[in-house]
């Protein structure tokens, strides 16, 4: 058995950053801890916030189960992740740059080209685009994992429209209404002016074309799609509009809303739907999310458009393998963040390897998402293994295998009592005219008592994640 | 504001009303099946399904118009788009999709609403009897008015809300008074007697309109006091005139914020003027039915026209 | 040679329109074998939108028409010089990775025929001698059949029914070339009929190979050569689709009707 790095405790010693959450614990009785959750998941109805995070789909109208119990970062601890996510997105919007510039890094031989150019998710419309501030990926969603004191793991990126942070805020809300003596007693960073550094970097790249205060809009597949709370809750605190691809239009060389005013020019477009569905015209002609003709509005620089189109093939998983390159290719400088070690199924030794260990491994499809299509070895029966080892051999190219992590646990309540359970951490990062990050991300939580997987679909819940202050 | 979100919050408005006329609607038709009738109780329900568009709807349904059955088309069916759960679920899904524009008291109440239509839905039939339900309609729609009424910001969101009511209740109001003149006393020698006077009475009440039609008028009830009550006095909060005085006062708020006139204003402007110098005895000289049917259409036009000049993105 | 053109395309709908979107590349590329003497292009009730030359070095012109009309009609005139490359597109100004193009797309997914094509003259000296053989070889396989394939026909499907037009021709060659490692890429523009009737299409289509040391190159299985005076180029594509011409959108379309006419015809200098 894997001894798991415990984030409060050192064996009886209790770790510094959660000092002031031992007493906490103690100091709360059965009956009253109750009462609480009873009472966050009422505030979690209220508010409705009710969807599923990182697109995992399913019922709309589910709740997210929310542990009281917040997981913990010393102000040390945090800076150093902090270089590392900030340096990992700068390096990201680099490679993007390049590759769909001149792809320095492919003729220099560092990362394959057919990896980058037959890509499903690179876009030949976007070659030659300068974007705004050299940024295609606005917004950077950095999933890590923790094995050890000094030990974080990137597991992946997202650098499309990464979901959840609505978590992250809601979960601190509710925290701080209802146990506002925590936060007197613990110096713990404010995540409450995410919406504003979001709409400062939105608004810092705005196109040449816009002279003055750019108008600013969030795009939504509409009121159907799971994550529909998140994006008008996003648009509420930002103070900006949520549109649908009906609300919008292209005429001569700009996109346009249509208010009760007339129309209205927009300026930055922070699109939640994918690059599939933007642009009839463009790309799927069946797309009724879409606009018609923003694509050209947007390559002759008319519009912004967050992320870019064709800003995924920085986050597919075989690429992923090639991030710490990037850093040195382009930065000059050593990783400060690792990757897990991946073997791609689809180069012949590493398929030997993986079918060698596969009770040992994690197994994952290139591009699934959710915690679906994967095979955690350790956790699975012999039968269960064999029919993913027959599916990984019919198609190799479709897989890539990694060492299953020793994840850190953190303390949560669960029906006995606390318990230790395993966590993961999506921090945030916002990527414009400069980078910033606030401190803090949804931690997400494994309920089931020794589950190594988080997502919401499987048993995930979701806690409140602290830096405390210097 | 976006034309999709005034265009939700006035569907939102125009729904709660509906909710709450189809449930008078039911009403009425409960308290006239009571009374003795020569052309007996079926027809009376027919006539109200004909007052709510709905009679074909409704043919193609049941067979036949007993009380239960309409019970069913008139609360219950979603299929029926006047029907008052077809209503709130889509007056509550508006409200959903421009949760940020209302307060949460607003949201609160239509939540609310749709929480308890599910669970009435979900009730053994029969245990909600039929008064019980257009007391909660009511009632519900009652609160959701309020809490926009208290605490909703009085931008041009609240003017388009105010549209979609008033517009839905001038309909509203003159299809219940043509239930009464159109299909109930189709024969003139009826009009004038008591029998009519009584189910005008029944109108009145089901407007919860009785008692201030007393206060207003006093003495015996006769249908040209009705008539002029239900159209002409500013008083009544269900008048043609006070539905029509609420267009004018949203659609001169909006001309104002926005610095630009709309046809909606102008053609608002003119109806508004038609009511202020008509008298009663010509109402009844020109037909009640006819005055209706004019009305009723001139209701359409000036919809069509908030369409076109604000709701659907077009307008330059 | 100087080549003047004259292409009219007509949109008619039962219902009037509104909003109607386009996206043109109608202006000739801009390369050693091609020089503008002037070009004109024109659309009925139309606002002229963004202007880009993109990623492939395309000239990209969109356009807007608020409507509601009834009927749109795009014309195209003006006068080119053209020089004969022997298909090579020299002096072409353009960003995209030639490996962008060999990913296939749902028009140019070689199937087991396209394969077993490609595989014939797989064994063929490499480069331009290869890509020769593979265009005689997808000329050979396809006769020019006006009428029997459509605008959404595959290259798999116009291979197996042996005929086709211009747009099969080069969607099979594309396939037959992506699946030998070859960078392909479709290729829109015009074409003057010489006074034999032996050319097919004034608007036509064709294929570019990429060839190492030589870059792209274009090769016309129809008529069985490269690209020389008589074609000029409009633009590039994954497939017929992505490299359209005149790609268009409208709201409220019920039904629409196209009528194209095309003139390409040699003038004096």
């Amino acid at each position: 058995m894997t001894a798991f790095f415990n984030e409060m405790y050192q064996g009886q010693q209790v770790r510094a950053p959660y000092a002031a959450l031992g007493d906490w614990m103690q100091s709360m009785p059965a009956e009253l801890r109750s009462l609480k959750q009873a009472e966050a998941e009422q505030l979690f109805r209220r508010i409705g916030i009710t969807f599923a995070v990182y697109g995992e789909g399913g019922d709309p109208d589910r709740l997210i189960p929310f542990d009281m119990f917040p997981r913990v970062f010393t102000a040390g601890e945090w800076s150093r992740l902090e270089r590392g996510i900030k340096q990992r997105a700068k390096a990201l919007n680099a490679f993007l740059v390049d590759v769909y510039g001149r792809g320095e890094i492919v003729r220099a031989g560092r990362i394959p080209g057919n990896l980058v150019y037959q890509n499903a998710a690179y876009e030949k419309a976007v070659v030659g685009i300068k974007p705004p501030k050299g940024v295609y990926s606005h917004i950077v969603g950095i999933d890590l994992v923790r094995t050890g004191p000094d030990d974080f793991f990137v597991l992946e990126d997202n650098c499309r429209t990464p979901s959840g942070v609505s978590y992250m805020l809601e979960n601190r809300e509710i925290m701080m209404r209802m146990f506002p003596d925590l936060f007197r007693a613990n110096r713990i960073e404010p995540v409450d002016n995410y919406p504003e550094i979001l709409r400062r970097t939105l608004a810092s790249v705005a196109p040449a074309k816009c002279k003055g205060d750019p108008t600013v809009v969030i795009l939504t597949p509409g009121h159907f799609n799971s994550a529909y709370y998140e994006h008008s809750f996003l648009a509420d605190l930002m103070g900006v509009e949520l549109v649908e691809g009906q609300d919008l239009f292209v005429e001569g060389e700009f996109v346009w809303m249509r208010t009760t005013e007339g129309p209205r020019r927009v300026d930055v477009i922070y699109r939640r739907i994918d690059d599939a569905f933007i642009d009839p015209l463009c790309f799927r002609p069946d797309s009724m999310l879409g606009i018609p003709g923003l694509m050209d509005v947007y390559r002759s620089g008319g519009v912004s458009i967050c992320s870019a189109p064709g800003a995924g093939v920085a986050d597919d998983k075989a690429v992923y393998t090639f991030v710490p390159e990037m850093v040195r290719f382009y930065l000059g400088e050593e990783p400060l963040l690792q990757n897990v070690p991946t073997w791609q199924c689809g180069k012949a030794d590493d398929l030997a390897h993986v079918l060698d260990k596969l009770p040992e491994l994690v197994v994952k499809e290139v591009h699934g998402s959710g915690g679906y299509g994967m095979l955690v070895g350790p956790k699975s029966s012999k039968a269960e293994i064999e029919a993913f080892r027959a599916r990984i051999v019919a198609d190799p190219g479709n897989y890539i295998a990694q060492p299953t992590l020793a994840l850190s646990t953190t303390p949560t309540f669960v029906n006995e009592g606390v318990a230790p359970r395993h966590v993961d951490l999506r921090p945030y990062c916002l990527v414009g005219e400069s980078i910033e990050l606030v401190p803090g991300g949804l931690t997400r939580v494994a309920l089931k008592e020794g589950s190594l997987v988080v997502n919401s679909s499987q048993g995930g819940g979701v806690k409140d994640t602290w830096v405390l202050a210097e | 504001m976006l034309s999709r979100t005034a265009d939700n919050l006035y569907w939102l408005a125009r729904y709660m009303e509906r909710a709450e006329t189809t449930a008078r609607l039911l009403e009425v038709g409960a308290r006239i099946a009571l009374i003795p009738s020569a052309a007996g109780y079926r027809n009376e329900w027919d006539s109200l399904l004909r007052a709510t568009g709905s009679a074909d709807g409704f043919a193609a349904r049941h067979a036949d118009a007993s009380q239960k059955n309409i019970e069913t088309y008139l609360f219950f069916d979603h299929d029926n788009p006047s029907s008052v759960a077809a209503c709130i679920t889509r007056a509550r899904e508006n409200g959903r999709i421009v949760r940020t524009a209302l307060t949460s008291q607003v949201w609160d109440a239509l939540n609310t609403a749709f929480q308890e239509l599910r669970s009435i839905e979900s009730a053994r039939r029969g245990v909600w009897e039929l008064s019980r339900l257009t007391e909660w309609t009511m009632r519900h729609s009652a609160m959701v008015r309020g809490a926009i009424e208290a605490t909703l910001l009085r931008d041009a969101g609240y003017d388009f809300l105010n549209l979609g009511y008033h517009l839905e209740r001038a309909d509203s109001t003159a299809r219940l008074m043509d239930v009464k003149y159109y299909v109930l006393l189709p024969r003139a020698d009826f009009v004038g007697t008591g029998l009519d006077n009584y189910q005008w009475t029944t109108l009145l009440r089901a407007m919860s309109a009785h008692r201030a039609f007393h206060w207003a008028y006093g003495g015996e009830v006769t249908a040209a006091k009705i008539a002029d009550f239900l159209i002409l006095n500013p008083q009544c909060p269900r008048a043609l005139i006070t539905c029509v005085q609420g267009l004018n006062t949203h659609l001169d708020r909006l001309t104002r914020a926005y610095r630009r006139t709309s046809t909606a204003q102008a053609q608002a402007r003119v109806a508004l003027a038609g009511l202020a110098e008509a008298r009663v005895d010509e109402i009844f000289d020109e037909g009640l039915h006819e005055f209706l049917t004019r009305f009723i259409g001139d209701m359409a036009l000036v919809g069509l026209a908030i369409h076109d000049s604000y709701l659907s993105g077009d307008m330059r | 040679m100087w080549l003047t053109v004259d292409h009219q395309t007509r949109y008619t709908y039962a219902q009037p329109v509104r909003a109607v979107v386009q996206s043109h590349r109608l202006t000739p590329s801009a390369f050693d074998g091609q020089r503008l003497i002037d070009w004109e292009i024109t659309v009925s009730d139309g606002v002229m939108g963004s202007r880009f030359r993109d990623g492939a070095g395309d000239q990209i012109q969109a356009w807007t028409v608020l409507g509601p009309v009834s009927e749109i009609v795009v014309r195209v005139r003006g006068t080119v010089e053209t020089l004969d490359l022997a298909g090579v597109l020299r002096g072409h100004r353009e960003t995209v990775a030639p490996q962008a193009y060999l990913r296939p797309t749902d028009a140019t997914r070689a199937d087991q025929a396209i394969a077993a094509l490609a595989a014939q003259v797989a064994g063929t000296a490499g480069g331009l001698e290869q890509a020769h053989a593979l265009a005689g070889a997808v000329a050979d396989a396809i006769a020019y059949q006006p009428g029997t394939t459509h605008s959404r026909t595959t290259a798999a499907e116009a291979m197996a029914a042996g005929q086709g037009v211009c747009q099969d021709h080069a969607h099979v060659l594309i396939a037959a070339a992506r699946h030998l490692g070859c960078p392909a890429r479709y290729v829109s523009g015009y074409l003057q009929a010489g006074a034999d009737g032996q050319a097919h299409e004034a608007a036509h289509a064709w294929a570019e190979l990429w060839l190492s040391g030589l870059g792209w190159v274009g090769f016309d299985p129809a008529n069985r050569c490269c690209p020389d005076a008589r074609y000029i180029r409009l633009g590039s594509g994954m497939d017929a689709p992505d490299a359209a011409p005149i790609r268009g959108i409208a709201r409220g379309v019920s039904r629409e009707a196209m009528d194209v006419t095309v003139a390409v015809t040699a003038s004096q200098q």
